[in-house]
């Protein structure tokens, strides 16, 4: 049986893992995290879920025990931020690399210095490269389904890659919510225990693990992972597909296109500012202006073909970006645009960057946005809600 | 009561072969030694550093256990991951074993060693000690001894060597009011191998930190690295003693010590040393067994 409750996306993360029955958590706190490990750790103090947490001392000691536990064939779920991820980083590609199916919540949120608490996505792009499926989600519902979807992606024998759910500081994980919790047995049919994978360590076939490769071996190790995420695009897809059929509500696959079919001007966004520019395209389109949006959900592995599909017809793109890759543009426009052009893409691509260090992202600075992409005017990266002039 | 090991009723088993690290390597057989007494059935975790560098090289794997490389600063992190995983997973009493240089467990691992032994968790890690990064080609560690010469603690004009003295990490891990802890030489194996037997059948998380020559780095032939690894012990420069129940205790109370200036000799490291040098080795020898017979008696 499913309930409804009112949470933010915290504890709807939480929920969502509750529900998936892992075996070993190890987390470090960090706001705007926090509220999720706490909500873990008193689930488990108060029995409601059978578990292994591990008190950690860092985020990097949360990753290595979540690649210890993951690399015996538990089921492993760890949360992070910011500074905690880039703390965790040196651990992330051991996780990948060896294909160890870890979930991992990051509440994305900017990196010092300056210091700054609050949202933006500098944290994610510092380890778009880490070897890890990158997850967008636009609210808390999304956040609580895609932990249970994610594990079934992530075990999935063919993929065996661990998942990095990304849910925006403060405007999700402190947000509330109307969240639908799906009923244990619903999410127990959909998510089935854990099959260890071949290659982890077991007591019939000992294995050595995270092992060492010259330059004779090491590219086809490496060429073979870079292959399977790819197969991330079709099982997500039909994960989606299967979970909408068993809870009834669907998220779609790796992008998501919102009045964009005939759309002359189309907004790409990532996580929970969707639900603002959806607002922003509905009020558009009440004037006749024939604009659209597309949202990413993953960014890795990078889904060019259906961008394209989603984008082809469009006169100019707008790519928004909360991130900074400095010395030259917004992350995501980077990708975007390439792939569009190795498409043949031949309308005109802008870079929005907003929203750094929690700065909002208004109805007003998106409507902005939109006029630029419709008179194609100002330069190719633009920003927005300056404070100040610089 | 704990089956005493001696050299008739060891494991003549080996689950660690084939590895290529150098000849008359004391890590290497602290390892094998180790795994005698721990058996088939234990996780290994093993961070940088020259062990992990001469067993998992692709396709040859050295180790007959399971086994994994671990990020350099979080061997007893994966080693406890490992653990809970297993518990987890319905496995009663799982082994799972840390085994990590100098260099991986006093300085970059000693953060999440210190997390792990606070948590309780029943886990072994053996630090094996050979007083320098050898890895990375021979340079100065938390645990290299005052004097010895490393590529970056060269014995210079200005500076003659290492300036610092080694950590207590035995203390330090001690400290932490740990299940058990212990010292070891490869120059006394039975003594090793019985500690690795009461560390596997203890309740908790368990230490031991144990010397092994390292005939690259220290420039000695590699014939004598067992024999310099005993002789430390007999020179009072290091030291055999156990952590238990809450007390220390001394293995061995050597009545003379043998001459520290011939051991030191045989090992291009200190070979450098003024006699002067030497005798301040020998003070800071006297003032440690002062205070290790005064507290542990
Ligand atoms: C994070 C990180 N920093 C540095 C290194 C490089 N590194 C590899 S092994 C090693 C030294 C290992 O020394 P020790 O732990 O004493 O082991 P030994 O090689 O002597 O067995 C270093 C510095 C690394 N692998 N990872
Ligand atoms: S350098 Fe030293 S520790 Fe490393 S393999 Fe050779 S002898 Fe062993």
């Amino acid at each position: 049986m499913s309930e409804f409750a009112f949470l933010n996306g915290n504890e709807a993360v939480a929920w969502g893992v509750r529900l998936s029955r892992p075996h070993v958590i190890a987390a470090y706190p960090i706001t705007p995290q926090t509220k999720a490990v706490e909500k873990l750790s008193s689930f488990v103090q108060n029995g409601e879920m059978d578990c292994k947490y591990l008190h950690v001392e860092s985020e990097h000691s949360a990753m290595a025990c979540s690649i210890g536990s993951s690399s015996v064939g538990a089921r492993t779920f760890t949360a992070t931020s910011s500074q905690g991820l880039l703390y965790m980083s040196e651990g992330l590609p051991y996780a990948s690399g060896a294909r160890l199916p870890i979930v991992m919540m990051n509440a994305n949120r900017s990196i010092a210095t300056p210091w700054n608490i609050y949202g933006d996505q500098m944290d994610a792009m510092h380890v778009i490269n880490s070897g890890w499926v990158q997850l967008f989600v636009e609210d808390a519902q999304e956040a609580l389904d895609m932990v249970i979807q994610s594990f079934k992606l992530a075990e999935n024998h063919d993929i065996l890659t661990p998942v990095m759910i990304n849910v925006d500081g403060f405007v999700l994980t402190h947000t509330y919510e109307k969240v639908d919790i799906p009923g244990q047995e619903l999410v127990d049919s959909f998510l089935p225990a854990i099959e260890k994978a071949p290659h982890l360590m077991n007591d019939q076939d000992p294995m050595s693990l995270c092992i060492s490769a010259g330059n004779q071996h090491y590219m086809e190790f490496k060429i073979k992972q870079h292959r399977d995420m790819f197969k991330v695009f079709e099982q997500l897809e039909r994960i989606d597909r299967d979970f909408e059929k068993s809870f009834g509500r669907s998220h779609g696959g790796a992008a998501d296109g919102y009045r964009n079919e005939d759309a002359d001007v189309i907004l790409v966004t990532t996580g929970s500012v969707t639900g603002t520019a959806r607002v922003v395209v509905d009020s558009l389109r009440e004037k006749g202006i024939k604009a659209g949006l597309v949202k990413l959900r993953l960014l890795r592995p990078f889904p060019s073909d259906d961008l394209y599909e989603l984008i082809g017809k469009a006169s100019a793109v707008g790519i928004l970006d909360k991130n900074i890759s400095f010395g030259f543009e917004g992350t995501v426009y980077t990708n975007v645009n390439s792939s569009l052009l190795q498409k043949g893409y031949r309308g005109r691509t802008f870079n929005f960057i907003a929203g750094l260090g929690g700065r909002d992202i208004t109805k007003e600075n998106i409507e902005e946005m939109f006029s630029a992409l419709l008179e194609q005017k100002g330069e190719t990266v633009q920003y927005f809600n300056m404070g100040c002039a610089l | 009561m704990i089956k005493k090991l001696n050299a008739r009723n060891i494991d003549a088993k080996e689950c660690f072969y084939g590895h290529k690290a150098c000849g008359g390597c004391g890590e290497s057989l602290a390892l094998r030694l180790a795994l005698k007494v721990l058996g088939e059935e234990a996780y290994l975790s093993l961070p940088a550093g020259c062990m992990a560098a001469v067993s998992f090289i692709y396709p040859n794997m050295a180790f007959k256990n399971n086994a994994v490389i671990t990020p350099f600063a979080s061997t007893a992190a994966v080693a406890t991951g490992i653990a809970a995983g297993l518990e987890a997973l319905g496995k009663e009493a799982p082994l799972s074993v840390g085994f990590a240089g100098d260099g991986g467990t006093a300085d970059i691992g000693i953060q999440s060693l210190s997390g792990a032994i606070d948590r309780g968790e029943k886990f072994i890690y053996i630090c094996t000690d050979n007083e320098a990064y050898m890895n990375t080609g021979i340079q100065k560690s938390g645990l290299t001894p005052f004097g010895a010469a490393t590529t970056t603690t060269p014995a210079g004009k200005a500076i003659h060597g290492c300036v610092t003295e080694k950590k207590n990490m035995f203390e330090i891990a001690a400290a932490h009011g740990i299940t058990y802890a212990a010292t070891a030489s490869i120059g006394y194996p039975e003594d090793f191998l019985n500690k690795v037997q009461k560390a596997k059948e203890c309740d908790g998380p368990a230490y031991i930190h144990i010397y092994t020559p390292c005939p690259t780095g220290w420039g000695h032939g590699s014939k004598i690295t067992v024999d310099l690894a005993k002789e430390v012990v007999d020179t009072g420069l290091w030291f055999l003693a156990e952590y238990e129940d809450g007390e220390f205790r001394l293995n061995r109370k050597p009545g003379d010590f043998k001459p520290v200036a011939d051991h030191l000799k045989r090992q291009a490291r200190f070979r450098h040393l003024s006699d002067e040098e030497i005798s301040q080795i020998e003070v800071m020898r006297d003032r440690k067994w002062e205070k290790m017979l005064k507290n542990w008696g």
